[in-house]
């Protein structure tokens, strides 16, 4: 049954200071809330506790995406519609995009955020694991100033995260990719659109002279947390590809990841699935 | 259980300044169907899978289940209401009409909100454009063919008007 609507306050500050400033007087107190669409799902089903939210959607600083040479900056109230628009998004980090439509449908792209997304913390997410694929770093800020963290290791259980109580996401940093190297990201749901994936797998890979150079492998749906596969990833570095590397690249990488069965799919699907995406990505460097 | 307070905000809805008073948590959906009496607007799964819901909130496609209240504060709203010039329908709505792109209704309204976006950005859409465009309304009794039928219609006069 649907919560009742009149138990849950929320204010809506104009600006960043406005915001901290509410985190810091009353530590504990506020939850944050973006686009909803991860929020507003939980209150339908009458699973969101009585809370009081901060609304960040009129928070201008929390907008907008930026670019030097090096690196792009995504506001952390960036929408998934925003970066499907943004031409230099599509060029240099088309794993964003990709996650990005196929998320929900059209209308959340509108609501839903690269923010908001992190700190839902769903090890289902469709962004984080071509965010850690990318290497993202964070920016956390607090009325204590701001800090930037790597966003790998940043998620440490279900639902967990080293974020403090007066502290909020506001930016989200990727550093531009090698652009000789090979984007992959495979979304495996019930259908294109609306579905939550069943296994998700995102990796970027850089040959030189026949051996891997770089590769970052990251995948959702399989652990408690949307997982960076660093054993994988340090076996397959300076290797020449062959099927024996492969099998025994996809032997570690199933001793990594953890896939439990829930409503979606069965803990062996998304292994053996899994273990596919991996042989998949690998034969197409 | 103590209750929160309601707050008071403007918006416009379908072009006409509203000023609202709702709990900052009540749905959009139900401000728009309960409080401003537009009922075209339909509920269908309440949480952002149907599409059913869908309105225009400053000119991008959202579902209003999903929607809070209070973020509506100072939003342009259009609704299903907006789309038709007094008894004139719009060239989408009288498509759904010819073409038998609706059939219980539920998911009608949504529909042409998202079939509108569609031939805003894509005036000569693909029929994967069509597709994409329509993935995130679900409707469960035409099997889809005429509501993509009358889609592809609608561009089709519309590209005769112009």
């Amino acid at each position: 049954m649907r919560s009742d609507v009149t138990q849950y306050e929320m204010v809506a500050p104009k600006s960043l200071d406005e915001v901290l400033a509410n985190l810091s007087s009353e530590p504990g107190k506020w939850t944050l809330f973006a686009g909803g669409t991860d929020l507003m799902v939980l209150m339908e089903s009458g699973k969101l506790a009585p809370k009081n939210f901060l609304s960040l959607w009129g928070v201008k600083e929390l907008k907008g995406i930026s670019y030097t040479d090096d690196s792009m900056t995504f506001g952390a109230l960036t929408t998934y519609g925003e970066l499907q628009r943004h031409s230099k998004v599509r060029e240099y980090f088309p794993m964003l995009i990709q996650a990005a439509k196929e998320t929900g449908g059209l209308a959340i792209q509108n609501r839903g955020t690269l923010g908001g997304n992190i700190a839902n913390a769903s090890p289902a997410a469709d962004s984080p694991p071509g965010l850690l694929v990318y290497d993202a770093e964070l920016e956390l800020t607090s009325v204590d100033g701001s800090r930037w963290v790597p966003y790998d290791g940043f998620h440490t259980g279900y639902k967990q995260m080293k974020l403090g109580e007066a502290e909020l996401i506001t930016k989200i940093r990727v550093p531009r990719p090698d652009p000789k190297g090979v984007h992959y990201f495979k979304k495996v749901g019930t259908r294109r659109a609306q579905a939550i994936s069943k296994i998700v797998l995102a990796g970027f890979g850089l040959m030189n002279e026949g051996a891997v150079k770089t590769v970052r492998i990251a995948v959702g749906s399989v652990a408690a947390i949307t997982l960076r596969c660093h054993k994988t990833e340090a076996f397959l570095t300076g290797k020449s590809l062959n099927d024996s590397v492969i099998a025994e690249a996809s032997e570690i990488f199933g001793g990594e990841i953890t896939p439990i069965d829930d409503v979606r799919s069965t803990g062996r699907y998304r292994r053996q699935v899994g273990k596919n995406l991996l042989k998949d990505f690998l034969e197409s460097l | 259980m103590v209750s929160v307070a309601k707050v008071n905000f403007d918006c416009t809805i379908n072009g006409e300044k509203k000023t609202i008073s709702a709990y900052p948590m009540a749905r959009l959906l139900d401000v728009i169907r309960e409080d401003c009496e537009l009922t075209g607007t339909k509920e269908g799964c309440g949480e952002g899978e149907c599409g059913a819901c869908t309105i225009m909130i400053d000119g991008e496609l959202v579902n209003s289940c999903l929607v809070p209240a209070l973020q509506a504060d100072g939003a342009e709203i259009k609704t299903i209401e907006g789309v038709a010039t007094g008894e004139q329908l719009h060239v989408v709505q009288e498509s759904f009409v010819v073409n038998n792109g609706a059939q219980c209704g539920i998911c009608t309204p949504g529909m042409i909100m998202a079939a509108l976006k569609l031939l805003e950005e894509h005036p000569d859409p693909s029929p994967d454009d069509i597709r994409h465009g329509l993935a995130g309304n679900l409707c469960r009794c035409t099997g889809y063919m005429k509501i993509f039928e009358s889609v592809l219609a609608a561009c089709q006069s519309m590209k005769q008007e112009v």
